[in-house]
C-alpha cells in the first residue's frame, strides 16, 4: 500500500510528547485502544494514492496545525448558527460542541421506556466496564485510517441503546455543531447505536457549523441493529464552508434487521461519507439513501460498502445529488456478496444532476460477487435537467429559473419520500429547497 | 370582422437542420377553431412545437405573428403567459414534481405576467377542485407527481386540467384525442367547448373524425410535406375520413 500523508498537526505523536489529557485516560484498555489508534493515524492521513481516496484528496487539510482538543472546550452555539435545523422536533436530544457532549443544552426528559442514551465521556466515568463491552478491542479500527484517528483523538461521543421490543416515538437527536475560535479545529465524535431484538428506533444526525472558519470533523458512529430490530437513520450535514467531514458509519445487521439510512449532505467545503453496512444474519435488509447538493468548489464524496455476508438478504442504494459551479461529486459503491450469500438482492442507483458544465462526478460501482444465484445491479446518470422536461414546464408559464428549480426540487424530493417520519422530512424538505434558493439560476 | 389571432405566413423550420415546415401559411381569427389533419410525419407537431417555441426547432423564413406581435421573437413562458398554450401530444413526466404544486405555480405565473393577484392555498384549491370534477379527474392524481406513470389518457386529461386552469386566448391541442376512451372523449370535448369564445382561437391537431363530431371546426386544413395543401370547411374532415389523403390526392408525394 502506498505511504498515506503525513500531516502536521499539533496531536501528539507517541512518545514524542505526552498524550493531552481525554477522558477515561488510565483505562487500559482504552489506553490501548487510543495507543494503538495512534500508531495507526502517526503515518498521516489517506492519501489519494490509496485506492478508497482516489478522488478525493485531503491535502488541502494536511496545511492546518489543529488547536489543542483541551484549548477547544466550550458549551456555547455560535449565535449565527440561529436555531437547529432540528429544533422543533419532539423528543430526546444531546448537543455535541466541538464534539464535546454539552450538558447544559442535554434534553434527556421522559425517555420511554427501554430507550437508553448517554455522553460517551461520562459513560467512561460512570461505566467504564460496560463502555468496555460496548467498544471492544482494537479490531474494530481494522486498518480504517479515519476510524483510527477518531479512537486516537476521540474525546466525547455517546451511545443510545434500545431495550428488546423497544419503540421509540420521537427521533433521538444528536446535534454536532462546531464552535472554532481562531485556531482551526478539529474533533472525532464516538457515537455508538445498539438496537436490542425487534426494537425500532429513528436516530437523526446532524452536523452544523459556522461559515469560513477551518474545521475537521471526524466522527464514527458504530451501529448494530439486533434481530428483527429497525434503523431509521437520518444525517444532515450542513457544516460550514471551510468545514472538513470525513465521517465513517459501520451498521452490523442481525437476521430480519431492517437499516435505513437517509442523508443529506449540503455543507462543507470537503465532505465524505463512507458507509459500511454488514448483513450478518438471513433475511436483513438495507436501505441507503443520500442526498448531496454542492456548488462553488465544494467537494462531496459517498463511498459504501455493502458485504452480503449470509444469504436471503436485501440491500437498496440510491444516491442523488445536484451539483453545480465546479463542485465535485465522488460516488463510490462497492456491493460484496460472499460465496455462502446465495439469493443477494443488491440494487445500487447512483443519478447526478449537473447545473453547470465545469461541475464533475466520479461514479465508480464496484460488485464483487462470490455467490452464483443472486441478483446485484448498478446503474448511474448524470447530465443536466433534460430539456424536454424544462420546455413542458416553461410551455406552462414558469420562466427558465422556476423551471429549473421544480426540477431540481423533484428529483431530490423523490428521495426524501422515503423518510418514515413526517416533522423531519420537512426538515430536509426545507433545506433543499433553500439550497435551491441560494443558487442564482 | 372578427379580428386575426394568428397569423403563419410563410412558414419554414427545420429540425437538426432536416427540413419540416416548407412554407406553412395559416391564419386563424379570434373566435374560430381550426382542426389541422394530415399523415403521419407531416409536421403537425413541429407546427406546434414552433408555435410554442421549442428550442431546437429552428424558423428559416417565414413569419408567426400573434395579436400583432411577433410571437417569434417572444420566449417559450413569455408565449405562455401571453395566453399561448400547447397540449402535448405526448406530455412530459416530471418526477418527484406534485401535481398540485405544479399547477399553482403554473396559474399564478400566468397571474403576476398578467399583474394579478396570485392565488393563495385556500382560492386554488377550490378552482382546481372545481376544473377537476369537470373533467373526472380525481384528487388521487393531484397528489402523484405530474404526469408519472399516468396513462395515456390520465396524461391527456391533465392536459385539460392545466387548459382550463391557465384560461389560453390561442390553444393548440396536438391529438388530444387520441389514446382517450370513448367518455372521456367526450368529457374533454365538453372541456373545449367551454372554453370556446369570441376572444379565444383553437388549432385542433387530430386524426379523427370522431373528436370533430364533439367540437365542429370552422376550418379544416390538410398539412402535408410541411405545408397546408387544402383546407376547407368541417365537411372536409368528413371527406378525408371516407376516402383518406390518398383518396384525395393528398399524399406527401402528390402535395410536394
Ligand atoms: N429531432 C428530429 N430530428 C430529425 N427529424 C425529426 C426530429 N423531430 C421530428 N423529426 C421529423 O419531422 C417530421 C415531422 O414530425 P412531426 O412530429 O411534426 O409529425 P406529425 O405530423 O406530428 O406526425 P404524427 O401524426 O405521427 O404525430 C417527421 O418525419 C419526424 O421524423
Ligand atoms: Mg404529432
Amino acid at each position: 500500500m502506498p505511504a498515506p500523508r503525513t500531516i502536521p498537526f499539533d496531536y501528539p505523536v507517541p512518545s514524542a510528547s505526552p498524550a493531552p489529557a481525554l477522558p477515561g485516560d488510565g483505562l487500559p484498555w482504552l489506553d490501548a485502544l487510543r495507543g494503538e489508534g495512534r500508531r495507526l493515524s502517526a503515518g498521516g492521513l489517506p492519501g489519494t494514492r490509496t485506492e478508497a481516496w482516489k478522488y478525493t484528496s485531503l491535502a488541502p487539510l494536511t496545511e492546518l496545525e489543529f488547536s489543542h482538543p483541551a484549548a477547544t472546550l466550550t458549551e456555547a452555539i455560535p449565535a449565527e448558527l440561529g436555531p437547529g435545523a432540528f429544533d422543533a422536533l419532539e423528543g430526546p436530544s444531546l448537543v455535541f460542541v466541538n464534539g464535546r457532549l454539552s450538558a447544559r443544552h442535554a434534553q434527556l426528559d421522559g425517555l420511554p421506556a427501554g430507550l437508553r442514551v448517554r455522553g460517551l465521556a461520562q459513560g467512561l466515568a460512570d461505566d467504564p466496564a460496560g463502555i468496555e463491552a460496548l467498544i471492544g478491542g482494537t479490531e474494530a479500527l481494522n486498518g480504517d485510517l479515519m476510524a483510527a484517528f477518531n479512537a486516537a483523538f476521540g474525546a466525547d461521543g455517546c451511545i443510545v441503546e434500545t431495550e428488546p421490543e423497544a419503540a421509540g416515538k420521537e427521533p433521538v437527536l444528536l446535534r454536532f455543531v462546531a464552535a472554532p475560535g481562531s485556531e482551526p479545529l478539529a474533533y472525532h465524535p464516538r457515537v455508538i447505536v445498539r438496537l436490542g431484538a425487534g426494537s425500532s428506533l429513528t436516530l437523526i444526525e446532524c452536523h452544523e457549523g459556522p461559515a469560513g472558519a477551518p474545521t475537521w470533523s471526524n466522527p464514527f458512529v458504530d451501529i448494530r441493529v439486533g434481530e428483527g430490530a429497525t434503523l431509521s437513520h437520518v444525517k444532515l450535514q450542513v457544516e460550514g464552508d471551510g468545514a472538513y467531514h470525513t465521517a465513517l458509519t459501520k451498521a452490523a445487521l442481525a437476521g430480519e434487521a431492517r437499516y435505513e439510512s437517509h442523508l443529506l449532505a449540503l455543507g462543507a467545503r470537503l465532505a465524505r461519507h463512507e458507509i459500511h453496512v454488514r448483513l450478518a444474519g438471513e433475511g436483513a435488509d438495507c436501505q441507503l439513501r443520500g442526498g448531496y447538493m454542492a456548488r462553488g468548489s465544494q467537494h462531496i464524496d459517498n463511498t459504501t460498502v455493502i458485504d452480503h455476508a449470509v444469504p436471503h438478504c436485501e440491500s437498496r442504494e440510491v444516491y442523488k445529488g445536484v451539483l453545480d459551479d465546479t463542485a465535485r461529486g465522488v460516488f463510490q459503491g462497492k456491493i460484496i456478496v460472499r460465496q455462502d450469500a446465495q439469493k443477494t438482492d443488491g440494487h445500487q442507483l447512483n443519478r447526478t444532476l449537473l447545473l453547470s458544465p465545469k461541475a464533475e462526478i466520479d461514479t465508480k460501482p464496484e460488485l464483487e460477487i462470490y455467490a452464483d444465484d443472486v441478483k446485484c445491479s448498478h446503474g448511474a446518470t448524470a447530465g443536466e435537467p433534460e430539456a424536454d422536461q424544462l420546455f413542458y414546464l416553461r410551455s406552462r408559464g414558469l420562466d427558465l429559473r422556476t423551471a429549473r428549480k421544480l426540477i431540481v426540487q423533484g428529483f431530490m424530493g423523490e428521495l426524501l419520500e422515503e423518510v418514515g417520519h413526517e416533522p423531519t422530512r420537512a426538515v430536509l424538505a426545507e433545506r433543499v429547497a433553500a439550497w435551491i434558493d441560494g443558487g442564482r439560476s | 370582422m372578427s379580428k386575426p389571432m394568428l397569423a403563419i405566413e410563410n412558414l419554414h423550420a427545420t429540425v437538426d437542420g432536416k427540413p419540416i415546415l416548407n412554407g406553412l401559411d395559416l391564419a386563424v381569427n379570434e373566435g374560430e377553431v381550426h382542426a389541422v389533419m394530415g399523415p403521419n410525419g407531416s409536421g403537425k407537431s413541429t407546427l406546434a412545437y414552433v408555435i410554442a417555441g421549442r428550442e431546437g426547432y429552428e424558423v428559416t423564413e417565414g413569419s408567426i405573428t400573434y395579436r400583432g406581435e411577433d410571437l417569434l421573437a417572444m420566449s417559450v413562458e413569455e408565449r405562455a403567459c401571453s395566453g399561448v398554450f400547447l397540449a402535448f401530444q405526448y406530455p412530459v413526466e416530471i418526477p418527484g414534481v406534485g401535481s398540485a404544486t405544479f399547477l399553482k405555480t403554473a396559474v399564478n405565473a400566468a397571474r403576476k405576467h398578467r399583474g394579478e393577484q396570485e392565488y393563495d392555498a385556500m382560492e386554488f384549491l377550490k378552482l382546481v377542485r372545481e376544473k377537476r370534477a369537470a373533467l373526472g379527474i380525481d384528487d388521487g392524481m393531484m397528489r402523484r407527481a405530474l404526469n408519472v406513470g399516468f396513462s395515456g389518457g390520465e396524461k391527456k386529461r391533465n392536459e385539460m386540467l392545466q387548459m382550463a386552469l391557465l384560461e389560453p386566448t390561442l390553444a393548440i391541442l396536438d391529438e388530444t384525442d387520441s389514446g382517450l376512451d370513448i367518455d372521456a372523449l367526450k368529457v374533454v370535448a365538453d372541456g373545449i367547448n367551454a372554453l370556446r369564445g369570441p376572444e379565444r382561437a383553437m388549432v385542433v391537431i387530430t386524426h379523427y373524425q370522431r373528436l370533430l363530431d364533439h367540437v365542429v371546426p370552422d376550418k379544416v386544413h390538410v398539412l402535408a410535406g410541411g405545408r397546408i395543401v387544402r383546407s376547407g370547411g368541417s365537411e372536409l374532415a368528413l371527406e378525408l375520413e371516407s376516402r383518406g389523403y390518398a383518396g384525395l390526392g393528398l399524399e406527401p408525394s402528390a402535395a410536394a
